[in-house]
């Protein structure tokens, strides 16, 4: 009756989407934040020759949002780890890596709810939908968030029920990558320090990616490196999250 | 002995205790301060036994557990449960067993009956059968008009049975169970009780679980083990364990001077019996105590000592303790109010005795 790492891997993600299908609306709570943004940050933009500041700002705001959302989910296994259902699963046959990256791969489904809610809101506006370069950019947010997600739970696993210790340092390193990655405000008049911290950030190249596909621009070698930003966060969130998990025995 | 010893030579593999522990020590080190959790544990458990583990805060029952399961590494010391190294091969024994720890197995955020399913799942059943085996534990513990609702709003002893009933789900050859019974109401106790007796007879299952009543150990396990600072003190029947006790009687009289008198007359009536004062109440420990109790009462109406009020109570896990290592289980948190009510100088002796 042994059951396989896909099918464990399925099960721990269809569960920890169950929450979300009886409450739908909990996937707005993630939200809050990006479209306060977008209401208060919006009007204040310049007007760009270039196109639409919306055009400019709304990727970046989608990013932030799956940034904040999956860094978020760790919260939920402290919650499983002071309850006991986090024992429980510890103790049945379930794979230590399926716990994880079950976990890791929820992270998408929230993220397209959200992004869908967001193009909803502001296609009214002086935005321009692009379907074909949304959708890819979509796929780079997805393996992004993946990554988040696992390093999240790492955190979590790390902390060890000390939800001190979770909030304290996922809060420090939310806002400098969010700021480092020009979401708020374009980095290019930086000083040369920022700029190289900036291009460090995998966010970055995310976020790039992000703006030249919703514009309906296909530059391959922006792709690439958006996707590669987004490969880099998931190739180590699952590495360390799975290494935590098998510590955690 | 030489007979089953021949038996084995003879007729091949000898037959493994389904759990068993070698020097088993946990030691947990916090703020420099070493906590020696479990110390040195020998056991064997055969299969198809139903064990209780009783014993009281802080003696180590759930850290053995844990240990068990796999969730705890020993510090030093083996363990092998179904055939399998707990440290070695935690997987293998994790697909043999099952387990129900103190917290709660469901997660809060999620319907109970979804992680029935979930778990049914994990143990490789198929979704048609998840489903029918989750409808089934559902109906054994009451759970219909709460297995549709998120956890967190169920009352504890709801989530109680959830747990249970999660723990449940494959039907585990070997099921460990910490504190099954806490918080639930004396029916759902009973019910419990003949839920982990339907499993024992069904499947033969292997089940150890941790309590700290003397009457649900009685009611459910063949064998007790008790458990005291990481050590076993004792490890017999509960019936073995109660009856080198016996009950205790407890009679309120109307003044100091009755219940002085009574006690005398008693003390001479019964010698073997253990007899305390204290105010106008004497208490009397005497094995078949319910049988004897009235009998007492009217020869000491007859001596003119009327009982004012009466009570007579079976052993506890206190009883126990206090026959076993010489102190009470309060004794650990509080010495001074325990010497205090203490009575008199009689009550030591007759401990030791
Ligand atoms: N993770 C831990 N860190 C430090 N000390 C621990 C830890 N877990 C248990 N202990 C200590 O080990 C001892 C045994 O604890 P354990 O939980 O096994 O007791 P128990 O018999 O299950 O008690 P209870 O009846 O209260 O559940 C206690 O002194 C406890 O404080
Ligand atoms: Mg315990």
């Amino acid at each position: 009756m042994s059951t396989t790492f896909a099918a464990d891997t399925w099960n721990v993600m269809t569960r920890e989407l169950k929450p979300i299908k009886h409450e739908p609306a909990s996937i707005l709570f993630a939200m809050v934040q990006p479209l306060v943004f977008l209401a208060l940050f919006a009007p204040l933009l310049p007007k760009l020759e270039s196109g639409s500041a919306l055009q400019w700002f709304v990727p970046g705001i989608i990013a932030m949002t799956c940034l904040m959302g999956a860094s978020f989910t760790g919260a939920n296994l402290m919650e499983e780890m002071n309850t006991g259902s986090h024992e429980r699963l510890l103790v049945s046959p379930l794979s230590r890596p399926a716990l994880l990256v079950g976990r890791a791969l929820k992270e998408v489904v929230p993220m397209l709810a959200q992004t869908a809610i967001i193009l909803v809101v502001v296609t009214p506006f002086s935005f321009d939908l692009h379907v074909g370069g949304v959708l890819v950019a979509l796929g780079i947010l997805a393996v992004f968030s993946i990554g988040v997600g696992a390093l999240s739970f790492a955190l979590a696993l790390a902390s060890e029920g000390q939800d001190w210790m979770f909030w304290t340092i996922q809060q420090t390193l939310l806002f400098p990558v969010l700021l480092l990655a020009g979401i708020m405000l374009p980095i290019d008049g930086a000083p040369g320090w920022l700029q190289v911290a900036s291009d460090l950030n995998p966010l970055t190249y995310v976020v790039e990616a992000g703006r030249e596909l919703f514009a309906g621009q296909y530059d391959l070698s922006t792709i690439a490196s958006g996707l590669a930003g987004a490969a880099v966060v998931a190739a180590l969130g699952l590495v360390v999250g799975v290494r935590t998990m098998q510590k955690s025995r | 002995m030489t007979n089953s010893n021949l038996t084995n030579t003879v007729a091949g593999p000898v037959i493994q205790p389904v759990i068993q522990t070698r020097g088993l020590t946990r030691t947990f080190t916090a703020r420099k301060q070493t906590v020696e959790a479990v110390r040195g544990l020998d056991l064997e458990i055969a299969q198809g036994e139903l064990v209780a583990f009783l014993g009281p805060n802080g003696a180590g029952k759930s850290t053995t557990l844990r240990m068990l399961t796999t969730l705890l590494p020993p510090t030093s010391g083996s363990a092998s449960v179904a055939g399998f190294d707990v440290a070695t091969q935690s997987r293998q024994v994790r697909q043999s067993i099952g387990y129900v720890g103190q917290g709660n197995a469901a997660g809060h955020q999620q319907h109970g009956r979804d992680e029935l399913v979930s778990q049914a799942r994990a143990h490789g059943l198929s979704r048609m059968e998840a489903r029918a085996r989750a409808e089934e534990l559902i109906a054994d513990f009451d759970l219909a008009a709460c297995a549709d609702r998120k956890v967190s709003t169920l009352s504890g002893g709801q989530r109680r049975r959830m747990d249970i009933a999660i723990g449940l789900v494959h039907r585990p050859r070997v099921l460990f169970l910490d504190e099954p019974s806490t918080g639930l109401d004396p029916q759902n106790r009973a019910n419990l009780q003949t839920q982990i007796q339907r499993l024992h007879a069904e499947t033969g299952s292997t089940i150890v679980l941790t309590t700290h009543y003397l009457e649900e150990a009685d009611a459910l396990a063949g064998r007790v083990i008790v458990v005291d600072h990481g050590q076993v003190i004792a490890d017999d029947t509960a019936y073995n364990l109660k009856s080198s006790l016996g009950d205790l009687i407890t009679l309120g009289f109307y003044d100091q001077a009755t219940a002085a008198a009574a006690a005398h007359r008693v003390r001479r009536s019964a010698p073997e019996a253990q007899i305390k004062t204290l105010g106008d109440e004497v208490t009397i420990r005497v094995a078949g105590g319910r049988e004897l109790a009235p009998a007492l009462v009217a020869d000491l109406a007859v001596a003119g000592d009327r009982v004012h009020r009466m009570e007579v109570a079976g052993p506890t896990l206190d009883d126990v303790f206090l026959n076993l290592t010489g102190r009470s289980l309060r004794e650990d948190n509080d010495t001074a109010t325990d010497t205090a009510l203490a009575s008199t100088d009689e009550t030591l002796e007759e401990i030791a005795a």
